[in-house]
This record gives structure tokens, C-alpha cells and sequence, in this order.
């Protein structure tokens, strides 16, 4: 029997070799993995060990970190609730983080996470070593403005710096209060999510940046951009018809009373671009062609992500269009998408003299001491292979003076403010039961700005709707600035 | 003086080693348990201290009793199953500051019980072979422990999907534990009684040779029963324990790999029948094949188990900072996995050495026992031990598919502490025997000249 004990033994010694071995491949191979895996309560809190550093505006913190007593350190608050949401995000045990709290992780927390205390020295280490301050520069003002002046609306404002790119309102309705979501009770989370996730109004989803939507006349401002760089001027004659004849369809496009913008005959660009009238765009699309248009729109910034802290879709114009598609992407319809983000830089680069700029959020990065660690991402958009210009300056010239024409006689009235230059394209697109409205526009070249109030109602103009909205925000901004 | 005398007097004096190796097994325990308390608040711990001062005593007089009951037996598992026991405190302890429970004194009470019953076997049963000769009845206390916890009155229901305890005076018992006992004697006899019938095989079914069917329907009948039961009452981990053990002991009595082979035909067709019909069976094997994707229901025991071990990483988080109450059942089943986190892969590779000490000193007492039926009982307990231990880590390490079984030693539950003492008294008693024998004739040698 001792030779079968001694063949026995040996396969149990086999099977401890198995355990060595795969154990071997658990604590060393595949450690690093199991350590930060996402359902690793560990990793959560040691980073709850560490106080976030706080994000600011206009020098208060609109999320700050609070040290509690629980296993879990410190509690990420947002005193201003929903007002900031879509920006700052959430930042919870359970669905880990969003928005800048995702974005800026490493600043904020002084450190990336995933090297975070692996042992206790390292994590005496980095205890009492608060993450980085991360300041904005969004206007408190202005985001206020943007939320008072939707008075609950759905519906999205971005207004823009168009010398620096920097972002002075981000606003997006519906929104959602962080604060729950980042509680550190895991029921208190889940309901509040729950709740978030049936809403059919979708309040998780940023409008202003992760939305697109028809920019209607509003993109005539890119139409115009075209022909003024293809040599033509404001006060070049455009035949004023009710209907203009596209080619190689019997979808025809008329404007939307079914007369004439002017008293026939022929209207300028000017005019044309004042009344927003949709047969002489059209056929300044088709005439120009599908190529410039697309190219122009590409300039501006369509069919690239923009460069920014979070992520911003892709406002859209198709690669190739047929004159029928031309005509009608022309005047912003069919199958041309933008976000608010996207025709904030529009107006940016018409109120900045053509320069297509990095629109950034963070105004500086400042270490607990107060050192300033990095400052804003400014400078030109030039991803993609462009030269960060959309139109020269003598254009921007041009399309400013026509934008104001439009605010100071034309469809953009609402957007007056005294003693200050407005200037600014409505747009009314029609898309589901009832249009989708723009305000693009700018103050001097001290603010530009984009509205949107999706499914505005029955009989809802850009002028009429988003208009006064613009106007609003702007006015808290100039204030705030003044 | 020559090395070889030097070697015979340490072996004729075992018991100055093991007094050794005792101190050392409580040192190191009453060390850990200050660290465990010292990594609370800095200063002595009284807890550790009361834990420390009890092991020690109870040490003490298992040594005594072995002193006189066997004192030729094993010098190393007598130290080994403390240090193991003792190290199951800490660490018992550590997940009751960590969860809030109150598990480590009862431990403490069940290691002095069950540290008695050891010294019960050591001075009451002077001779494992008269337990041969009560082999029916051990076999029928096998299959009666087995059912006990389905009887009204002292059943205390289905706990985590299994009906496997009693309540008796107030406390908790298991009794599948002290089964695997009764079963290895019942074996043991009737494999000993029978070896040369089984051994010759003339039957041929297929490739395989195999004896009469009669001579073997005992004992298939017996684990048969066995397993179903096991499978009935759902505690898998030791439905495949006692089929593992079986089967050894088949192959050692008979030296036919005939029998391991039918056996693991045989696995297979039950594994298969088994997955076909449990649903929690199938789920043990989804899990076992991908726990990511149920991470946070089904595979969520393992999940965690994994991120302990991998936290722990080469040198653990040190005593005292891991995180034992994210592991499910973690003073029970997973407790191998709190010491993984914390000790790091240093300390569980350390573990494993001294579950392979045990295991290596079982089969050493089975080749060297006196009497075939010693040698087989010792055979099927060690196995039993290594197979345990290799199923519970390789399920939470997921090298083999997760079943609930306890950590011989280490694991919080008094059956499972009972029944490992037994298994160390009975083996301890087996190498008195044989080495009694030994010098027995060694004297009886030298007189003769």
C-alpha cells in the first residue's frame, strides 16, 4: 500500500501546487486589476479618504467635499443643487462619477485614483492631502439668468467669451439635484436614480452640449458666411420671391406666410437675411453649392468634437448633398444637426472677427496651498486639420453687421438691450409637432451666445421664444460684468 | 556522537519538540492578536492577551494529556492544528471588529471543547483497531448523523440554502462534520476486511476490470446514500469531500486505478445529472465561468473574494486594514481570503505550507501505522483534510467552482473545529501506536542480545 499512499499524497500535492500557482496569478498578475476593478469597494473608500478638492465659481464652491463620520470620509455636496448639475456631474459610490467630477478626477483628487494608497504607509501617506481646486469660469449671474429666464422650459443657453473661448453659461433644462446621487446611502441613490431614469423628460441628458437639433434659419448665418467669402456682398440683389423653385424636386421652399420677405421684385442679402427669408437662402445654397456649404459648416466646426472638458456631440451636416438637400440644409433643415455648444462658437467666431476658438470651462487649477497648478485650454480650435479661422475678418465684419441689423429691424428684436450692440440670427425649425427655436447671437464682442427651446409650442418663432431668453442672460452677464 | 544517534534521540524524545513548537504556535498567535488590537488603538490588547493566556492553557494540557495518553505520537500536528486554530481566532476576531459580530469567544469555548474531546480519544481510546470492529455501526451513525438535521424538533431549518444543522442545549451543530469520521471508520473497516476480495478483479465492464458486483455493493451503497443525502440537503462541498476520500481509499486498498476511474466516470455522469437538474448547481458553474457579469448578485461572493486576494496583493494591507465586511460569510467559508487581503500572498502561501505539513505528516503516520486498518483510517482522514482545504481555496480562488465548506482549523463553527481535533487525536493516536510498536521491538531486539 505505501507506493499508492506515496502516488496519493502526490496528487494532493499536485492540487496545493495548483492552489500555489493560481494563487500566485491572483496576488501578483492579476492584482492590479482586481484592486481598481469598478466594483471594488476598496478603491471607493480609500478615494472617499481623501478630501476632494472643491469647484468653484465666481469664488464659491458649487461642490465641496464635508467630512462625515462614517467609513466613507468625506461627502460631496453641491450647495447650489440642480444649477451646476450638468456641469459638475455627480460623484457617487454607486455609479461612480459624471460630468467635471469625471472629467477633472485626477485634479480633484490630487492624484489618479487607480494609483491611489495600495498598502496602510501609503495610505497614512495620503491622508490630510486634500485634492486640487478647480475654478471656472462660468458667471453665477448668468447661469441664474439662463435658469430664470427658461423658467422651466425644456431648453438649453451656452454663452461663450468670443476672445478667450471661455464658457460663461452652460444651462440646461430639465436638470437634476447631484446631491442625492452622491449621498452615501446606496438606497438614497438608487431611488433618486430610478427617478432620474423614468422620467421621460430626461433630465440626465446635457442639452446644451450632448444634444443636437435642427438649427433652422439660424444656420443661414453659415449660408451667409458662404456667399460673402465666395466675393458677394450684404447688398447684393436676390430676386424676392414667395417660393423659390428648387431644383430637381417639387418640394418647393416658400417662407412661411407663403408671400414675398420685401414687395418683390428683388431684396438684398441684407434684407433677406434680416427677414429671415427662406427662397433666397436656399437658392444661395444651391448656387454656391453643396461643397462650399458643407466646407463653411466645417469651419465653424461641424463633423468634429469639439475640444472641451467634457464631451460635446458632434454637430452634423451630411459629406454630400443633392440640391434638394442642399437647398434645405441651407436654411438649417433636413438632416443638418447642431448643439448649443456648436452655435455659441458660431457666434463666437463671428463676433471675434472669424477666429474659431477652444471653448473651456476651467478658468485655473490651484493646488490646497493656493498655487496655481494649470490655467485655461484656450487658444484656437485647430483639431482636425483646420487653421482654427472659419471666415475672415472682413466676413465676421460683414455677418456682424448684418446680425445686428437683424436684432435692431428684423426678426431678433427681443435681443435688444440699450446702449449695447446686439447682434443675432432666430432660427424656427420645424421638426416634431411643434418647432424647435434658436436665439444665436452676441453682444459686441464681449459675449456670445446660443438658445434653444426645443418643441417650443404652436406658433413658436426664435424671435418670439428664445429671443427674450437670450436677452435675459445677456443682460446678467453685461451686468456682471459691468 | 553520530548524527544518526543525534536524529534517534531527538525522535525517541517528541515530546520536548512539540512542547517547541507549542510555544511557538501561541507566541505567534498572542503576537498577531496585539497587532489585530494594536492596529484598533495603540497599546496592549486584554483581548488578545485573555485569547492568548486561554490557547496557551489549552495547549498546555493537550500536551500533558498527549504526554501520557500517546507519547510517542507526531510531535508537529499537535503544534500545526494550534497555530492553525489560533491564527482562526485572530482572525475570527478581526471580522467581528470589522462586522460588529461576537463570533471569537464562542470560538475560544469551542477550541477548549473540542481540545477536550481530543484529549478524551488520547486517554480512552487506547487502541484505533477496536474501532474496526464496530465498522456496521459507524457506517449506519454515518448515514443517521447525516439525516439528523431533517428531524423535527432539533432541525434548525434551511440556513444560506442548506438544511444541515441542529439545535442541541442551546447550540448549533453540524452534524455532516462528525459524519466524515464515522464514514472514514466505516470505510476503513469493511476496506480492510475486503481488500483481497476487491482486489481481484474478474468482472470486465469495458475496458475496466472490477471485482463481483456483490463485494462492492456495500460500499457504493453506502457513499451512494451518502451522496445523496449530501445532494438533497444541498451541501455540495461535502458530498464531494466524501467522494474523493472514498474513491482514495478504494485505490489504496486494492491498488486498482480501475476504481478512480469508474469514480470519475461515475463524477462525471452525477456532475452532469447534477447541473441538469439543480438550478443552483447550474449557477455555481455560471459564476465559476464568469463572475464579472453577476457582479453584484450571484457572483458577488466571489467577486469579492477575488478583490480581497488581489488588494492584498504580494504583502497584504497589513493586519487590521482590509476589508473583511465586503466578503460574504467571511469568519466562515471565506475566511481564507480576510487573511489572503491582509497578510498578502506571503501569509496565505504560508497557510497553505502548514494545511501541506498536516497533509504530508497524515500520509507519513498512514505508511508507517502498524496495522492495515490504521493505515487506511489514517489514509481517508488526511485526504478528507487535504481535499477539504483544497476545495474551499480553490472555490474562492476560483480554480475550482465555489461550495460553502469551512477552513479545517481556521474557520469560525465548533462542528468543524470538533471534528478536525478528532481527525489530529485519532491520527495522533495511530502514531503512538506505530511508533510504541517500533520501540517496542527495538527493545525487545536489544534485550535479546
Amino acid at each position: 500500500m505505501s507506493t499508492r499512499i506515496g502516488r496519493l499524497s502526490g496528487l494532493m500535492l499536485l492540487l496545493f501546487g495548483a492552489l500555489f500557482v493560481n494563487l500566485n496569478l491572483i496576488a501578483l498578475v492579476q492584482a492590479d486589476d482586481l484592486a481598481t476593478h469598478p466594483s471594488n469597494r476598496r478603491l471607493i473608500v480609500r478615494e472617499y479618504q481623501i478630501e476632494r478638492g472643491p469647484i468653484i465659481v465666481d469664488e464659491r464652491a458649487i461642490a465641496r467635499s464635508i467630512q462625515t463620520d462614517g467609513e466613507l470620509r468625506f461627502l460631496r455636496t453641491y450647495p447650489e443643487g440642480p444649477l451646476f448639475a450638468h456641469l459638475t456631474g455627480y460623484y457617487s459610490i454607486v455609479l461612480q462619477r459624471s460630468g467635471l467630477e469625471a472629467a477633472l478626477n485626477e485634479q480633484l483628487t490630487g492624484q489618479p485614483t487607480e494609483v491611489v494608497a495600495q498598502n496602510l504607509g501609503e495610505l497614512f501617506g495620503a491622508r490630510g492631502q486634500p485634492g486640487n481646486a478647480v475654478e471656472l469660469t462660468i458667471s453665477q449671474a448668468g447661469q441664474e439668468a439662463a435658469r430664470d429666464a427658461l423658467a422651466g422650459r425644456e431648453g438649453a443657453v451656452v454663452a461663450l467669451d468670443p476672445v478667450t473661448g471661455a464658457v460663461l453659461v452652460s444651462y440646461a433644462n430639465p436638470t437634476f439635484d447631484p446631491n442625492p446621487l452622491s449621498s452615501h446611502s446606496t438606497a438614497e441613490i438608487s431611488e433618486a436614480w430610478d427617478q432620474l431614469r423614468d422620467d421621460d423628460r430626461q433630465p440626465l441628458v446635457d442639452r446644451a452640449i450632448r444634444e443636437t437639433y435642427p438649427p433652422g434659419s439660424a444656420f443661414k448665418i453659415i449660408t451667409a458666411a458662404v456667399a460673402l467669402e465666395s466675393g458677394l456682398d450684404p447688398s447684393s440683389p436676390f430676386p424676392d420671391e414667395a417660393v423659390y423653385d428648387v431644383p430637381q424636386t417639387t418640394a418647393n421652399i416658400g417662407n412661411l406666410p407663403g408671400s414675398p420677405c420685401g414687395r418683390g421684385g428683388s431684396i438684398s442679402m441684407q434684407d433677406a437675411f434680416r427677414f429671415s427669408c427662406n427662397p433666397v437662402f436656399a437658392r444661395l445654397g444651391v448656387e454656391l453649392g453643396d461643397r462650399a456649404l458643407i466646407e463653411q459648416a466645417e469651419a465653424f466646426g461641424f463633423n468634429r468634437p469639439p475640444p472641451y472638458e467634457l464631451d460635446v456631440a458632434v454637430s452634423r451636416i451630411p459629406q454630400e448633398l443633392d440640391p434638394p438637400a442642399t437647398a434645405q440644409s441651407a436654411i438649417g433643415q433636413r438632416d443638418v444637426r447642431a448643439t448649443p455648444m456648436q452655435m455659441a462658437l458660431v457666434a463666437s467666431a463671428v463676433a471675434n472677427g472669424g477666429e474659431l476658438l477652444r471653448p473651456h470651462v476651467v478658468a485655473r487649477i490651484r493646488d490646497p496651498s493656493g498655487r496655481q497648478l494649470s490655467g485655461p485650454d484656450s487658444g484656437r480650435w485647430t483639431e482636425g486639420l483646420l487653421d482654427g479661422r472659419a471666415v475672415s475678418p472682413r466676413t465676421a465684419a460683414q455677418l456682424q453687421q448684418m446680425m445686428v441689423e437683424a436684432v435692431e429691424r428684423g426678426t431678433g428684436g427681443a435681443a435688444q438691450i440699450d446702449g449695447v450692440r446686439v447682434g443675432g440670427k432666430t432660427g424656427t425649425a420645424q421638426r416634431g409637432a411643434t418647432p424647435d427655436v434658436w436665439f444665436v447671437g452676441f453682444a459686441e464682442d464681449r459675449i456670445a451666445i446660443a438658445v434653444v427651446i426645443p418643441d417650443a409650442g404652436e406658433g413658436a418663432t426664435g424671435g418670439r421664444a428664445a429671443g427674450p431668453v437670450a436677452r435675459q442672460v445677456l443682460v446678467a452677464l453685461l451686468g456682471a460684468d459691468a | 556522537m553520530s548524527a544518526d544517534a543525534a536524529t534517534s534521540r531527538a525522535a525517541a524524545h517528541p515530546r520536548g519538540r512539540e512542547a517547541r513548537l507549542l510555544v511557538f504556535a501561541v507566541a505567534l498567535t498572542v503576537g498577531a492578536g496585539l497587532l489585530l488590537g494594536w492596529s484598533r488603538q495603540p497599546g496592549l490588547s486584554a483581548t488578545a492577551l485573555v485569547t492568548g493566556v486561554s490557547l496557551a492553557a489549552i495547549a498546555l494540557v493537550a500536551h500533558l494529556t498527549v504526554r501520557t495518553g500517546a507519547p510517542h505520537a507526531d510531535p508537529v500536528l499537535l503544534p500545526v492544528a494550534i497555530l492553525l486554530n489560533g491564527l482562526g481566532l485572530v482572525f475570527v476576531r478581526r471580522v467581528d471588529l470589522a462586522t460588529g459580530s461576537e463570533l471569537a469567544p464562542n470560538q475560544t469555548v469551542w477550541t477548549a471543547v473540542s481540545v477536550g474531546v481530543l484529549c478524551a480519544v488520547l486517554l480512552f481510546l487506547r487502541d484505533v483497531r477496536s474501532l474496526g470492529r464496530y465498522q456496521y455501526t459507524f457506517g449506519f451513525a454515518t448515514i443517521g448523523l447525516l439525516l439528523l438535521p431533517l428531524v423535527p424538533g432539533i432541525t434548525a431549518g434551511i440556513i444560506n440554502g442548506a438544511q444541515l444543522w441542529i439545535d442541541l442545549f442551546g447550540m448549533r451543530f453540524q452534524p455532516g462534520e462528525v459524519a466524515k469520521i464515522t464514514m472514514m471508520v466505516f470505510l476503513a473497516g469493511y476496506l480492510e476486511r475486503k481488500r483481497a476480495l476487491l482486489s481481484v478483479a474478474n468482472q470486465r465492464i469495458g475496458p475496466l476490470l472490477l471485482p463481483a458486483a456483490r463485494h462492492l455493493a456495500p460500499v457504493l451503497l453506502a457513499t451512494g446514500m451518502a451522496l445523496v443525502i449530501l445532494a438533497g440537503l444541498r451541501d455540495l462541498g461535502s458530498a464531494l469531500l466524501f467522494f474523493g476520500a472514498f474513491l482514495a481509499m478504494l485505490y489504496v486498498a486494492t491498488g486498482r486505478l480501475a476504481y478512480p476511474a469508474l469514480g470519475a466516470v461515475t463524477f462525471a455522469g452525477g456532475a452532469y445529472l447534477a447541473y441538469q437538474m439543480f438550478g443552483h448547481v447550474r449557477v455555481r458553474v455560471a459564476i465559476w465561468l464568469d463572475p464579472w457579469s453577476r457582479v453584484t448578485d450571484e457572483g458577488y461572493q466571489l467577486a469579492q473574494s477575488l478583490f480581497a486576494l488581489g488588494t492584498g496583493g504580494l504583502t497584504g494591507t497589513g493586519l487590521g486594514f482590509g476589508r473583511p465586511q465586503d466578503v460574504p460569510f467571511s469568519a466562515t467559508d471565506a475566511i481564507f481570503v480576510v487573511i489572503g487581503e491582509e497578510l498578502g500572498l506571503l501569509g496565505s502561501s504560508a497557510l497553505l505550507l502548514l494545511y501541506l505539513l498536516v497533509v504530508v505528516r497524515g500520509y507519513k503516520i498512514a505508511l508507517t501505522a502498524r496495522d492495515e486498518f490504521s493505515t487506511l483510517l489514517a489514509t481517508g482522514l488526511t485526504t478528507i483534510l487535504a481535499l477539504q482545504t483544497f476545495v474551499i481555496i480553490g472555490g474562492l480562488t476560483r480554480l475550482v467552482p465555489l461550495t460553502g465548506i469551512t477552513l479545517p482549523f481556521v474557520s469560525y463553527g465548533g462542528s468543524s473545529l470538533l471534528t478536525n481535533y478528532l481527525i489530529v487525536g485519532l491520527l495522533l493516536r495511530i502514531s503512538d501506536d506505530s511508533r510504541q510498536a517500533v520501540l517496542g521491538r527495538r527493545r525487545h531486539h536489544r534485550g535479546g542480545t
